[in-house]
């Protein structure tokens, strides 16, 4: 472990540092690297006098998570649409040039595979006309796409992105995410009754019916990490996954029977929160006409594909956080790499699959999405609460009790998994292709 | 430290009277749930983090789900979501109601003794919440859920009745 911190720099810093348990707060003892964004945050905010500095911090806080999210945004746009492209056998987006200059024209439009590609679409987002449908209702077409954002938003706060690195240290903070969460529905169903449009409106209801039905087994399936870390807090569930098993099995849920399950039915909830494909049917483009979405344009369009990946960013985070082992690094001798480094590849992974997902799956049919969160993802989830309860029984007592709970949890889960599977495809299957070899 | 409290009341207030005149059922049902948010708002105020999220997870929400699917599903049509002032009689019925619950309720507040002289703010945590929750206070949580059960289930029981002859959409 190699301390870099520059001793000048670093004794300045812990003179300018104010302990306030709201905001980052760092310990000396930290690598350069790992500290770097909260000496930057001190650099600019402890000029101010004390009164005004959380204020200052909080703000910097904000301004961080636009400019990072923001950014992520835009490059998530592309990569979507280039793994798209690559999974479609065509090469995506790869013509939008970087501005000319007077003074530099020999160079010509360099195209970089199209990296300009998303402040092109941000350029065409503002410059577009903003149509407002006749009968519409003004004030709520307006308010939907400021408000999902809004709220997509608020979910970020509250994840640990780094080892000091959480804007909002809250007692309850899964729980202030999932309400922060649970309010784009509303934003949704507003977006398709302020349009005047029937599509709009039976996307809406459509989105209200997904949308609850799903919220159960994400709710439920992070219960069992409740449980087992003994908190709330976001960063208190990052700590109950520190260290490793016989120094190379890092202690996160994830590699645990209940954990395992929970983080699938997780993702596949956070799937359908945020209308991803194959669940994406509240906008659903060949039925539906894009459903709440066919009515807006410019950047009230773009504020909604903001939201979707915002949700999208902040679910695959609580999935790293909750299940992932946070900012944590996979391998003791990996540690020297700065934290939010790990919680950036974390997330980016689960976001590649999320589309590699939507590049993947046929959509479902409203019926068959419904029927799989009733009957298969809520009863699955119960039963992973259960099993989390047994795991933890059985982890008091002897060593032995201990290597047995393995194949007793991972039993438990799995066989009513493989029998509900077989009970609800015992219809449909086996499947004849008539028409394809 | 009263200010934010009266600007929190004023607001919760202002949206549910806006709320209750307005005829678009629609825009009322969402400044209910404005109303919701506000009273998160001071639950929040109040220092009860939990009750605050816990609030705006159940009413903003899935309640307004509820309200939501309630106000679109009874409703024929678009222009059917204007409501009328209804009789005299019916707005007569329903001040009288409101003005006996409103009587009990400051009945019940000014026969309280509240304590005036400050104390320190009780700091609970949701751990301490929670083992209350489930140990002194179980049965009534039992209660509770027990309630709320039977209210999904009248709902479920109105609402699946079979709407061929469409008595109550008649009208």
């Amino acid at each position: 472990m190699s301390v870099v911190v520059v001793a000048t720099s670093a004794s300045e810093w812990t003179a300018l540092r104010v302990v306030d348990s709201l905001a980052l707060v760092a310990t000396a003892t930290d690598r350069f690297l790992e500290c770097a964004p909260v000496m930057l945050r001190d650099a600019v905010t402890g000029l101010l006098p004390d009164p005004w500095r959380w204020i200052a911090n909080g703000l910097f806080a904000i301004v961080a998570i636009f400019a990072v999210f923001g950014l992520l945004f835009a490059f998530l746009t592309l990569a979507e649409r280039k793994i798209l492209g690559r999974v479609q056998n065509r090469p995506g987006p790869n013509r939008a040039p970087t501005p000319t200059f007077p003074f530099a024209k020999f160079l010509g439009k360099i195209r970089t595979y199209g990296l300009a590609q998303p402040f092109a679409d941000g350029v065409k987002a503002l410059t577009k006309e903003d149509i407002v449908p006749d009968g519409a209702d003004k004030v709520l077409h307006f308010l939907a796409p400021v408000a999902l954002l809004a709220f997509a938003t608020l979910t970020l706060v509250v994840i640990p992105f780094g080892r000091n690195l959480v804007a909002l240290q809250l007692d309850a903070a899964v729980l202030y995410f999932f309400a922060a969460g649970a309010a784009t529905e509303l934003a949704v169903f507003m977006a398709g009754w302020a349009s005047r449009n029937k599509y709009s409106l039976l996307a809406a209801m459509r989105a209200l019916a997904q949308l609850i039905s799903y919220e159960l087994p994400l709710l439920l399936s992070w219960v069992p990490v409740v449980m087992i870390a003994g908190s709330l807090s976001t960063v208190a569930i990052v700590e109950a996954q520190a260290g490793w098993k016989f120094g190379f099995i890092p202690h996160w849920h994830v590699l645990t029977p209940w954990g395992f399950a929970g983080f699938v039915i997780f993702m596949v909830a956070a799937l359908a929160e945020s209308n991803r494909s194959p669940f994406d049917l509240p906008e659903a483009e060949s039925e539906l006409i894009a459903g709440h979405l066919t009515e807006y344009s410019g950047f009230k369009y773009a504020f909604f594909f903001m939201a979707e990946y915002f949700g999208m960013c902040a679910l695959s985070g609580m999935a790293v956080t909750l299940f992932l082992g946070g900012w944590r690094a996979p391998l003791p001798f990996l540690e020297f790499i700065p934290s939010y480094a790990w919680f950036g590849a974390k997330l980016l992974a689960l976001i590649l699959g999320f589309m590699w997902i939507r590049a993947t799956f046929p959509r479902l049919r409203i019926d068959q999405l419904t029927r799989f969160s009733w009957k298969f993802l809520v009863p699955l989830a119960l039963i992973n609460l259960g099993n989390t309860v047994v795991w933890a029984l059985m982890s008091g007592g002897s060593p032995a009790l201990a290597l047995a709970r393995w194949p007793v949890c991972a039993a438990i889960i799995v066989v009513p998994f493989v029998w509900l599977g077989r009970a609800q495809s015992a219809s449909y299957a086996p499947r004849t292709y008539r028409y394809a070899a | 430290m009263i200010l934010p409290l009266v600007i929190i009341a004023l607001l919760t207030i202002a949206v549910a009277a806006i709320a209750m005149t307005l005829r678009n059922l629609i825009h009322s049902a969402l400044l209910l749930i404005g109303s919701w948010a506000g009273i998160a708002a001071f639950y929040f105020w109040a220092g009860a983090e939990f009750a605050a999220f816990a609030q705006v997870l159940v009413y903003v929400g899935a309640v307004s789900m509820v309200v939501l699917f309630a106000v679109l599903l009874t409703r024929r049509s678009r222009a059917d979501l204007e409501v009328a002032p209804d009789a005299i009689g019916r707005g007569l019925g329903a001040m009288l109601a409101g003005g006996a619950v409103l009587g009990v309720l400051f009945g019940a507040v000014f026969a309280t003794r509240l304590d005036v002289a400050p104390t320190a703010a009780p700091t609970a945590s949701v751990r301490a919440i929670g083992q209350q929750l489930m140990g002194a206070h179980a049965a009534s949580l039992l209660v509770v859920g027990v309630i709320l059960t039977v209210a999904l289930l009248g709902a479920v029981v109105i609402a699946s009745t079979d709407r061929e002859g469409g008595k109550e959409d008649a009208r």
